[in-house]
């Protein structure tokens, strides 16, 4: 179980110290010592100084560390270091230094419920702002404490009774990051989606919502009657590698039926996680072009294609190609956008504010080399590219979502419905 | 160095250095890095050449991102380029940026070597300290290769400065402390001597120039102190007038000491006692001037209590080494009451340890039980860091200066109980060789163990000793009856089960003693051994001990038990091997010093401080010369048959030779001989020990032969000497040179010799190697016939049928032919007695006898003196499995000795 937690700015300072164990000793200072001003950059998250384990994850510049001289599931110390994040940024915005020192009290607050002798407890931000509130002390009444009470302790932690909206509506986003590897000559040597489903529901009374979306192993089930339906939901429907849900879906009713159905949490809230990595539509194509002239000069040319439908638009597309360290000058000539060669970051950065799909676009640079000592060869790092694009590019679709308030009077067509679809770059590279 | 003018300031590098301390996090200051890189990069591409300054202050930029922690891959060209800047700034940037960055580009060397070279022929002295600072902060091998002989030029020009000079020797100093070799040696010590010179202006320009240099009150110490170490490189003068002078110089540093001070402030004690510290250093190592090192002695006596705690510290550093001094020994010795005072007293752990330090080296016979006593008293208290060490050192000086050994004893099973958990195996082990080679102890021994285990709580290591001690002369102490066997059995039995495994087993073993000792414990005992946590023990030692010890006590007779559990022999005397230990603790040096010096003088003093080991070993192993044909004394052999047969006589000769000296022969030796005369290499002795194997060529006159001795156990022989020895008749025959081997042999380590061999004439003896040497204390002697037979150095010929036959017929004289038929020992096969004449040394010719049946061969000996020719005819007798062999040679002895030997063969 988790033995400490500690929060420290970036130059090792500590922020926030809470100890829930006497058994992990001078720890804050280890971690100081051992990983944030480390001689050689540390970069894995889990670090073991003198038997006691370091879990460490950085927001910004501030590095959150839990402390456990005990043999943890890491990936539980982990999702609670995510999950508090969420919580404080759900309290005062952006975890910054700034932040943390002006609601320090309230951090300690917060870790003294959420963590109960180093046991994770409830960290569902809509519960903990019930009886966690910034605004002073409110005197709750006894009613309203033992509300609380029952609420926390009970079956449905995540949402109390008695909400109530004037108008039911609730917004489904699909985040997507997808990540790619790709050879010189076009070769996909890596390739997958990591997404999510965030929903924000605005819904009154405890209603009961059934998620539905192409997942390959639903529409097979269900297309087994029909066996056209079978055929053309063939293609539309995508296998997903694996997923996780908020603790709000009935994991049991998944395992049996695969349905996703689920009292919803009030205000935002992920309903899934996923990871796909077959078919995935690859919204970008790089094609770089590196030639060396002598031992002084470099002539690159990058060619991006866009692969989607010619009616929807890319955002904030930005390729980086990074340049040799003995760069001594650059030019570029680009048809679209702007490009610039960054010194500080040893990059040529190009950045296209829009682009359609099915396009092409280029970029010249000839960029100049001084000649050094040392004989190393340039290891020729990976083009890198940015965009944002209004489709998945795992090709996932929601089919419905459907809501049931049998205790109101409302039925699942008098809620207001939005669906979103965002597509991300994570780490998406191409060999030069 | 010339003022930094207004406009070397270098505005973009503080506006850099700034920017980068400015920075908030490490990936900004990377970022800023990176910008500034290629901002010089792009600087140092452009086309127009840079000016001086701005060359400077990228280079500056440079090497300050370097020290930073980045990669620096270029600007060294920039950077030699300054080099010939004519400024001296940027002359200083760019050598400050070459000594740190060094590059092994030969190019770029070389132009910085040519820089430098041109930095030193200039005259300029600013410019040439900047190149020898250079030279000396790089002082890789090739700076050394390129200027090694250019320096000492600098060094001894007439006309360079002080200041460059200074920089010239030291960058000497620092090259030649990197690669000595390059600097050839008769070269280097004829600088070495100018150098001197130069040194010695320098002190008598000292005398005058500074003389009123003064630091608090003391003139010039640094130089003094330099001067008094440099003097201690060398031998105490020889000259008697420079010798005096010295003396009166350090007379003089001995009386200002005793001087009041001449002020209060540290500064001038400081300055005063170093330089006091040099003179006694010095005059402990001339030590030669009894007076000085007295009254160095007292001087360092008065420190003992000074309040400083440095200057006690180094007051009783010094004192260790003026306790080796015989001159001062005794001096040192009256402050002992001080010394033990500093033990007790001391605050800080090093001082103390010097303490203890200085006790071990001022002790002798005279004090010694008083500093022991001292020891072991501070021991209860002292720090766990040297507890070990002051065991180690209680345990020699107890030892070494023991007067009677009672008090030795008691000393070690005090020190045992004081501080058990240090004292290590080496301590108890050297206790029990101790009291088992003094035979007048023992007894003591005995009952001082027997009482000490009746302390309700002992040390394992203590219940090691007594299980040890008693279990051998537990006999010493059963009359009384309150030490009957059966007490001290039980209280052995008591400390059992409190001890780990190996404790237990050396417990088991003197169980097993018992019985021998006290036959009416054995059912006791027996009950023990039979009982189920013996006999099933978890540990298979244990087990196995106690399952063999109950056999043994059950099976074997009276007899049998007092013969297998005898006393143990007398251990082989050898060096403490505690005070190995120590020496390993410490450092061979500080120890092997002292133990040196003190072991020449305490061997007079004591006379011989260690028990005689030639008096107990000459009584423990029989000496093979009190029974000269008692085969028993032949020690590891199994008892064989006399070599009777054959070379008896030979074997009378060498007993009347040396008979005190060397052993029978080898048994079976004789057949190896014999399996030799048609053979040269293979083994020629091989018993438990030792093996002996043999590789030897010969041609004409001349043979060598190589033999190696093989140890085959894992334990080393001690003093092993083999002896090549020819009786008087072959002596003047046959000439036999050898190199001495090694003396010792390591366990399972062969050695090797070379014999050289001469023929000077015919011979029929063969020498007897005899090879003596001590294992694990037992005094082996083997001697073995040396394969060296007259057939070695036969030269084959070849001839044809009618030459053979012609040449039998002028051998025809009777004399000449000698013949013997004899009965085949082997089965006769053609094929190997082809190769065994072959072998013999004469060549085999075919096809020269009418009957093919038989064997013809023909050769020719060579002596020094003569050629012998030599004819030979084998015919086989299937039928009667006999042979006659026929031999004709030119000589009588000749031929009759080559019938015997080829006789034996077939």
């Amino acid at each position: 179980m988790i033995g400490g937690l500690f929060i420290y700015n970036h130059k090792g300072e500590v922020l926030i110290s809470r100890v829930y164990r006497d058994d992990i000793g001078n720890a804050v200072d280890a971690f100081r010592v051992n990983v944030i001003h480390a001689r050689q950059q540390v970069r894995s998250p889990v670090t073991n100084i003198a038997r006691t384990s370091f879990f460490h994850v950085k927001r910004s510049n501030i590095w959150l560390a839990a402390v456990t001289k005990q043999n943890v599931n890491a990936a539980m110390v982990f999702e609670f270091l995510y999950k508090m994040c969420d919580v404080m940024a759900a309290y005062f915005g952006k975890i910054s230094e700034e932040n943390i020192k002006n609601n320090f009290v309230l951090i300690y607050e917060l870790l003294d419920e959420i963590l109960d002798f180093g046991y994770p407890q409830n960290s569902e931000t809509g519960a903990l702002k019930t009886f966690i509130t910034q605004q002073g002390i409110k005197s709750q009444t006894k009613e309203e404490q033992s509300q609380i009470t029952s609420q926390v302790t009970g079956q449905i932690g995540w949402r109390r009774e008695g909400i109530k909206y004037r108008r039911n509506e609730l917004f489904l986003d699909v985040l997507e990051s997808v990540n790619l590897l790709m050879s010189p000559q076009g070769q996909v040597l890596s390739a997958h989606v990591s997404g999510r489903v965030v929903m924000k529901s605005y819904l009154s009374g405890m209603p009961e919502c059934k998620f539905g979306m192409n997942d390959k192993i639903v529409i097979e089930k269900q297309g087994k009657g029909t066996a056209d339906e079978t055929s053309k939901s063939g293609k539309q429907s995508i296998a997903i590698d694996d997923c996780t849900f908020h603790q709000c879906v009935r994991l049991s009713k998944f395992d049996s039926e695969r349905s996703i159905s689920f009292i919803p949490p009030d205000g935002e809230f992920e309903l899934m996680r996923y990871r796909t990595t077959k078919d995935i539509i690859l919204p970008f194509r790089v094609i770089p072009l590196v030639r060396e002239v002598g031992r002084t000069k470099l002539e690159v040319k990058v060619v991006i294609k866009s692969n989607f439908k010619p009616s929807l638009l890319a955002q904030k597309i930005e390729v980086r190609i990074p340049t040799p360290l003995n760069t001594s000058g650059v030019q570029v000539i680009c048809m679209k956008g702007k490009a610039k060669y960054k010194a500080s970051e040893n990059a040529i950065v190009w950045k296209i504010k829009r682009m359609a799909g099915m396009k092409e676009s280029q970029i010249s640079a000839e960029i100049e080399l001084l000649p050094t000592n040392d004989k190393k060869k340039w290891a020729r790092p990976p083009i890198s590219m940015n965009f944002e694009v209004p489709f998945a590019p795992s090709g996932l679709k929601v089919r419905y979502l459907k809501v049931f308030e049998p205790k109101l009077n409302y039925s699942d067509h008098d809620v207001i419905k939005w669906v979103r679809y965002i597509g991300r770059s994570g780490i998406y590279e191409t060999r030069c | 160095m010339p003022a930094v003018s207004k406009g070397d300031g270098m505005r973009g590098l503080a506006v850099f250095i700034s920017d980068i301390r400015n920075c908030k996090s490490k990936e900004a200051e990377i970022k800023r890095i990176n910008k500034e890189l290629a901002n010089i990069r792009s600087k140092f591409k452009g086309d127009k050449a840079l000016d001086g300054y701005s060359k400077k202050k990228y280079v500056c930029k440079l090497l300050f991102i370097f020290l930073l922690g980045h990669d620096i891959d270029f600007g060294h060209m920039e950077a030699v380029n300054l080099l010939s800047s004519n400024r001296y700034t940027e002359k200083q940037i760019g050598y400050l940026f070459i000594s740190v960055l060094v590059n092994s580009n030969s190019e770029l060397i070389r132009l910085i070597n040519n820089a430098i070279k041109n930095d030193l022929a200039s005259r300029n002295p600013t410019f040439m300290g900047l190149a020898l600072h250079c030279i000396a902060s790089v002082g890789s091998r090739e700076m050394a290769e390129a200027f090694a002989g250019e320096i000492p030029k600098v060094l001894v020009a007439g006309d360079t400065m002080d200041s460059v000079k200074q920089s010239a020797a030291l960058c000497l100093l620092r090259l030649y402390r990197t690669s000595p070799d390059l600097v050839p040696m008769g070269d280097w010590t004829s600088r070495v001597v100018h150098l001197l010179n130069d040194q010695h202006l320098i002190v008598t320009s000292a005398s005058t120039d500074l003389q009123d240099y003064t630091y608090y009150f003391v003139p010039a110490p640094w130089l003094s102190v330099k001067l008094l170490r440099l003097l201690q490189c060398y031998p105490p003068p020889e000259d008697p007038a420079v010798r005096g002078r010295l003396t009166e110089c350090l007379e003089t540093i001995l009386n200002k000491a005793q001087e009041p001070p001449k002020s209060k402030k540290v500064q001038h004690s400081n300055a005063k006692n170093a330089v006091l510290f040099e003179a006694i250093s010095l005059i402990i190592h001339h030590d030669s001037e009894p007076n000085l090192l007295v009254r160095a002695c007292n001087q360092l006596g008065q420190f003992l209590q000074h309040r400083e705690t440095n200057l006690r510290y180094l007051a009783l550093e010094s004192m260790c080494t003026l306790a080796s001094s015989e001159f001062s020994h005794e001096a040192v010795k009256t402050h002992i009451e001080t010394v033990i005072n500093a033990l007790k007293t001391e605050r800080d752990v090093s001082v103390r340890q010097r303490a203890v330090d200085l006790l071990y080296a001022m002790c002798d016979r005279s004090n010694a039980p008083q500093i022991v006593a001292e020891m072991l008293s501070y021991l209860e208290t002292a720090d766990y860091s040297i507890r070990e060490e002051i065991v180690l050192k209680v345990a020699i000086l107890a030892e070494k200066y023991a007067v009677d050994y009672t008090w030795y004893v008691d000393t070690i099973l005090n020190l045992i109980r004081i501080a058990g958990d240090y004292v290590s195996e080496e301590v108890w082990y050297r206790v029990i060789q101790i009291v088992i080679n003094r035979d007048d102890v023992q007894g003591y021994a005995a009952k001082t163990v027997f009482e000490a285990l009746q302390a309700p709580a002992c040390h394992e290591n203590l219940v090691k000793v007594g299980g040890y001690i008693l279990g051998e002369f537990g006999n010493l102490i059963a009359g009384d009856p309150r030490s009957s066997p059966l007490i001290q059995f039980h209280l052995l039995h008591s400390k059992f089960h409190l001890c780990s495994v190996p404790t237990r087993a050396l417990l088991l073993s003197t169980y097993i003693k018992f019985v021998n000792l006290f036959p009416e414990v054995k059912p006791t005992i027996q009950d023990v051994l039979r009982s189920d946590s013996q006999l099933r023990n978890a540990d298979v030692e244990l087990q196995q001990r106690a399952v063999e010890y109950l056999r043994l006590s059950t099976v074997a007779s009276t007899d049998i038990l007092a013969t297998v559990l005898e006393e143990m022999p007398p251990f082989p005397e050898r060096e403490s091997s505690i005070l190995a230990k120590l020496k390993k603790k410490k450092g061979p040096s500080t120890v092997t010093d002292l133990e040196d010096t003190k072991r020449d003088r305490s061997v007079d003093v004591n006379g011989g401080p260690e028990p005689a080991p030639a008096s107990t070993s000459a009584v423990s192993t029989p000496s093979p010369s009190a029974d000269l044909l008692g085969l028993g004394a032949a020690p590891p052999a199994p008892a064989g048959p006399p070599p009777s047969s054959g070379g008896s006589g030979l074997l009378v000769d060498v007993f009347s030779d040396s008979a005190s000296v060397v052993a029978p022969l080898a048994p079976g030796s004789e057949d190896n001989f014999a399996r030799f005369v048609c053979k040269n290499n293979g083994v020629l002795f091989e018993n438990q020990l030792l093996q002996i194997g043999l590789k030897s060529e010969f041609r004409q006159n001349l043979g060598r032969m190589f033999i190696f001795y093989g140890n085959k156990t894992s334990t080393q022989f001690l003093n092993f000497t083999p002896t090549l020895i020819c009786s008087d008749d072959l002596q003047p025959n046959l000439n036999l040179q050898t190199k001495p081997v090694d003396p010792t042999v390591e366990g399972g380590a062969q050695v090797q010799q070379v014999v050289n061999i001469e023929c000077v004439s015919d011979f029929t003896e063969a020498p007897v190697l005899n090879i003596q040497f001590r294992y694990g204390g037992t005094f082996q002697n083997v001697s073995v016939q040396l394969p060296i037979t007259l057939n070695k150095f036969f030269q084959p010929t070849e001839m044809a049928s009618q030459d053979f036959f012609q040449r039998w017929k002028q051998l025809s004289n009777p004399q000449q032919e000698v013949q013997n038929i004899f009965k085949a020992k082997h089965p006769m096969d053609t094929e190997v007695t082809k190769a065994k004449i072959i072998g013999f040394g004469s060549a085999l010719l075919e096809e020269v006898d009418p009957n093919p049946a038989n064997f013809v061969g023909a050769g020719i000996i060579h002596t020094k003196t003569t050629q012998i020719g030599c004819l030979l005819r084998l015919e086989p007798n299937l039928q009667a499995q006999m042979y006659r062999l026929t031999l004709r040679t030119s000589k009588e002895a000749v031929s009759q000795r080559l019938c015997e030997l080829l006789s034996a063969q077939f």
